[in-house]
């Protein structure tokens, strides 16, 4: 285990300011060691957050956490930092409200300020129908003790007054789901938190360690891989690691990662993007969404607008923006925020989102023994991450499905008992 | 932007088309066994490179044809109606 550094304190910073000393480094730079009990592929959140639960919460600290690039540089880095909880299904409301909770104790549990700023959530509706689904997901969180109603134009311009509520738009706002726990959170000190908070314990963070096959061994499938096998190891770009657990967290990766274990996914993979404008005056209080415009907006602490949209509609690795996104995106927000029309973007950009047929998760056990998945995280994996770890890591340490993610598993696409999560998923945030 | 020729239409932006994934084989419903029919309906391979799919030319003929693209670089070659 490595010794704890100094925590962060404004007595650590008035002492640093004076001597003008060095701070330390927040995760080192380690010696790749031959074997691991476990090894997390895929440095970003959800690999970062389950290699620190499992040393914080279970004392399982030989764990290597590999990137082929570095960490936080996936979709860790690119969504537009937007946590909520008033989900859809009974499932999903359970387990997005737990995420809630760490996040609200994180910058007190990680020892670094995650700028968590819970300024409530709108998500508009603009037809009838779209606000009967507002009032049946009001109803499910009530049920489950969350926060979450429906409200009139009236109230949705007394909480964002920047917003057209007239009734001679093209797609008037008849209403909205009013979530005031949601909000926004610095993303990447939440990737540096927790790698931070793993390396303490011992973790080895691997970066720039591309994976380039996983060693499995007995499995049905052709090379012995497949389902009935059992993991070794990963071969990597710096030399082969056994291990007997293998998890993958490589989001718009995930087929890639999961087929070199012969473990096939309901996934397609979709870039998503996203776009910032220049700074200006706050005006924006809350967060703001649409899903009948296809856009969700929050103003930042440094006053920039973030907008994100729906995944883009042609399944592809490739990143790069595109001029469609642009015009759609802005044509969509004039018509919600016309005040806004002499705004200018600052830049656009884009992130892979692995896409499951019904909009939630794959997690946990697969058929091949040792190889366990938290993937399918689409475009609702940034809200998710720290319950996402704290219950794969439960799930590795104890053997056993944890409970709050049972209905996500693999095995239910072949059974038929999907967890549909599109009407607050799609385009959620 | 990715360019689409339709066989019918001619090249046409891929937003006028509907992009329906990567062609699946699929199995005959009254032998097929739920399990071959779920994975049919859910199971991809989502390969970064080479893939042959189905597009809808919903903005003009449509048509249904398949052509092949590389999923990492959008590169479009060859095309059937189907």
């Amino acid at each position: 285990m490595g010794k704890r550094p100094p925590k962060y304190s404004a007595g650590a910073l008035v002492k640093h300011g004076l001597t003008r000393g060095d701070w330390p480094r927040m995760w080192r730079r380690p010696e790749m060691r031959d074997s691991y009990d476990v090894v997390v592929i895929g440095g970003g959140l959800h690999g970062l957050a389950t290699a620190y639960y499992l040393a914080e919460n279970h004392g399982i600290t030989n764990v290597a956490v590999v990137d082929k690039g570095y960490i936080g540089g996936g979709g860790s880095g690119r969504n537009t930092a937007i946590v909520r909880s008033n989900y859809l299904t009974p499932e999903g409301v359970a387990f997005y409200d737990r995420s809630l909770d760490l996040y609200n104790t994180m910058a007190t549990d990680l020892n670094l300020n995650i700028m968590f700023s819970r300024r409530g959530h709108l998500t508009l509706a603009h037809t009838d129908s779209a606000l009967r689904t507002m009032h049946w997901r009001a109803e499910v969180n009530k049920l489950q003790g969350i926060d979450s109603s429906v409200i009139d134009p009236q109230e949705v311009k007394k909480q964002a007054p920047s917003l057209d509520v007239s009734s001679n738009t093209r797609y008037p706002i008849m209403g909205a789901l009013y979530h005031p726990p949601g909000g926004i959170v610095r993303h990447d000190a939440v990737v540096w938190g927790y790698a931070r908070g793993a390396d303490h314990h011992g973790v080895h963070i691997l970066q720039e360690t591309e994976v380039l096959d996983i060693n499995v061994e007995g499995g049905t499938g052709p090379g012995g891989k497949g389902a009935g096998g059992r993991v070794t190891g990963v071969k990597t770009s710096r030399g082969d690691i056994n291990s007997p657990v293998v998890v993958n967290c490589t989001a718009g990766w995930a087929s890639l990662i999961s087929n070199m274990a012969g473990v096939p996914l309901p996934i397609t993979t979709h870039p998503l993007q996203a776009a910032v404008t220049e700074p200006c005056k706050v005006f924006l209080p809350t967060v703001v969404v649409s899903g009948s415009l296809h856009v969700y907006v929050s103003q930042t602490d440094r006053g920039e607008l973030v907008f994100g949209a729906s995944v883009d509609p042609v399944g592809t690795y490739r990143v790069n923006g595109t001029l469609e996104f642009t015009e759609e995106l802005a044509g969509h927000v004039l018509e919600l925020m016309p005040g806004i029309s002499k705004m200018r973007l600052l830049r656009q950009w884009s992130g892979l989102c692995d896409m499951t047929p019904d909009y939630s998760p794959v997690m946990g056990f697969t058929p091949v023994e040792g190889y366990l998945v938290d993937v399918g995280w689409g475009t609702y994996g940034f809200k998710a991450g720290p319950v996402a770890g704290e219950t794969l890591a439960e799930t590795i340490a104890t053997g056993r499905t944890a409970d709050l993610i049972a209905p996500f598993g693999i095995e239910r696409f072949t059974e038929g008992d999907l967890v549909g999560e599109k009407g607050a998923a799609a385009v959620g945030h | 932007m990715i360019v689409v020729p339709c066989p019918n239409c001619g090249p046409r932006n891929s937003g006028d088309l509907r992009n329906c994934g990567e062609l699946v084989p699929r199995p005959d419903p009254s032998t097929a066994s739920l399990v071959e029919w779920r994975e049919y309906l859910y199971m991809r391979k989502n390969p970064a490179d080479w893939v042959t799919e189905t597009w809808y030319c919903r903005g003009g003929c449509r048509r249904y044809f398949t052509i092949e693209r590389n999923t990492a670089t959008n590169e479009i070659r060859g095309q059937e109606a189907s």
